[in-house]
């Protein structure tokens, strides 16, 4: 085995390009090439290391031997040529000296830009251009990723926005709702119009969870499906509210009739892992004969005021919108 | 075939065709829609189609389409990135011939769904002769390499001579002849990133 490992200068410079050879002085006897470039303008030779380059950790690192006592320890050091660079540094002893090899650590993203370097400033096995390619072949994949998501997610928003169903019931929306109630307006079509709001559902989601009222949601919505026909509309326009359109009726006793069916099946209690969930509904009615020239708006409001004349009753009932409820109401 | 090779063939034929050639490549070859989106995977089938629809267009045969888009991918300006990761490849055109044979996990290091065909340069730098062995599904990804090369050994200032030897089982085989490694002074490369130092 050989006791020790002799190396010419420039086969040095070519195993660590960013080495120095320090005297026991603390002058620099040796650099680099690499290094040399942190000083372009300067030749280091000579110079004393400390004024060049300030160890930040360990603490109180100041002399040569110094940073023979770390005792191969890992160095911080700041480069003081205005820039400011970090570097990482691991020293060893010579006869008479010491050999530091530095290397740029994450800073090496600045520094190429710094002291302008090119791959061979850096030692054939030192791994900095691998990371620097990889940094920057991963920023120009996340930059089509994130270009990427921007487009669906306008998508997404554009397609919810054009949407006529309720996510979670399967139901029409209120989107949907507002297009039918204009195009029966508009048509001259006859209608009648319910708004329906669940009793005690606040009840279920807090005392049973959403997971529980999202169950009940999705029962009511078969139930006022079961009780409607085909051309009527069934919407979701609230958490718990419900509007239906009835197409070309406006038979009053009918209505009550589906307004009374749609309340004793909705106080059916309805399972739910194990426990039952208890809830009713309150209605308001009106009719499109009421009205010389159907106005959606004030419809919708009659239907409102009716809805909340049966909340006044105690709740779980119906009412069909008189003008005497307007008289109330102010 | 992965969104970045579809996405490369469309901005190829759009930048240097023009809009009008894409829309009829994308009405003939039956696309169904405009854009490939770089990150996301498509059927093998419509890469082909899109290249034969523009083979027809254009009346050029698809090796020479190929190996225009392989000059296109490094020396056009609105694709910046791809001719400055291969520079990352060395210092010399040389060194960068050498890179090639980590060209495949260099790719999947960056999109690991990105599965470009292995390569593998023989020859010895001393003749300055060697040969390039492109081995993957696709038959027609040497073409694209030829012209690639060609575009990189002007970056890099060399002038080289390249042939493409034909292929056959899955391999493709290009020759390369290093005349002059410094003939030009080349394109300028920082390794800092451009787009990063104005940042």
């Amino acid at each position: 085995m050989m006791e020790n490992v002799c190396l010419q200068p420039a086969s040095l410079s070519l195993l660590m390009p960013m080495h120095l050879v320090l005297a026991a002085d603390g002058k620099i006897a040796q650099t680099g090439p690499t290094i040399a470039k942190l000083y372009p303008d300067r030749d280091l030779s000579g110079l004393l290391f400390f004024d060049c380059f300030d160890v930040q950790r360990p603490h109180n690192t100041t002399t040569v031997a110094d940073i023979i006592a770390a005792k191969g320890t890992k160095l911080h050091l700041t480069v003081q040529n205005g820039h400011q660079t970090t570097l990482k540094a691991v020293g060893v002893t010579l006869a008479d000296g010491l050999l530091l090899d530095m290397s740029f650590g994450i800073s090496v993203v600045d520094a190429i830009g710094i002291y302008d370097l090119t791959i061979g400033d850096f030692a054939a096995t030192d791994l900095a251009v691998e990371m620097l390619y990889l940094l920057e072949a991963k920023s120009a994949a996340m930059m089509e990723s994130r270009k990427l998501n921007t487009r669906l997610q306008g998508a997404k928003i554009a397609a919810e926005e054009q949407a006529y169903t309720d996510t979670l019931t399967g139901l029409k929306n209120r989107r949907a709702m507002d297009h039918v109630l204009e195009r029966f307006v508009e048509a001259d079509e006859k209608f009648g119009l319910m708004q329906i709001d669940l009793d005690y559902f606040k009840a279920v989601n807090d005392t049973m969870g959403h997971a529980a009222g999202d169950h009940v949601l999705l029962e009511v919505a078969k139930i006022l499906v079961d009780e409607t026909r085909n051309e009527d509309l069934v919407a979701r326009v609230g958490g718990d509210e419900f509007v239906l359109l009835f197409h070309r009726l406006t038979d009053i006793e009918k209505l009550n009739d589906i307004a009374g069916r749609i309340i004793k099946r909705m106080e059916v209690p309805i399972a739910f892992n194990g426990e039952h969930c208890r809830i009713s509904a309150s209605i308001g009615t009106t009719v499109s004969d009421y009205y010389q020239t159907p106005d959606v708006v004030k419809m919708l409001g009659d239907a409102d005021l009716a809805l909340y004349a049966s909340k006044n009753k105690g709740r779980a009932c119906y009412t069909v919108f008189t003008n005497d409820l307007l008289g109330r109401a102010m | 075939m992965h969104g970045l090779i579809n996405r490369s063939l469309e901005c190829f034929l759009n930048d240097t065709y023009g809009t009008d050639v894409w829309q009829d490549v994308v009405k003939t070859s039956g696309l169904g829609f405009e854009k490939f989106e770089a990150m996301l995977e498509y059927e093998d089938a419509l890469t082909f189609a899109v290249l034969e629809a523009a083979a027809v267009r254009l009346a050029k045969s698809t090796d020479t389409l190929l190996m225009d888009m392989g000059t296109y991918l490094v020396s056009s300006p609105n694709v910046k990135s791809l001719r400055r990761l291969l520079r990352f490849g060395g210092d010399t055109f040389g060194e960068f011939l050498h890179s090639l044979d980590d060209l495949q996990d260099r790719a999947r290091l960056a999109v690991p769904e990105l599965d470009l065909p292995k390569l593998c340069l023989l020859g010895s730098p001393d003749s300055g002769s060697f040969n390039l062995v492109c081995k993957g599904p696709h038959k027609g990804f040497g073409w694209v390499m030829v012209g690639l090369l060609q575009a990189m050994a002007d970056d890099y200032g060399a002038l080289v001579l390249l042939e493409h030897q034909g292929c056959g089982d899955g391999v493709e085989e290009i020759s390369i002849a290093l005349i002059e490694s410094s003939y030009t002074d080349g394109r300028d490369f920082s390794l800092a990133d451009p787009v990063r130092a104005d940042a």
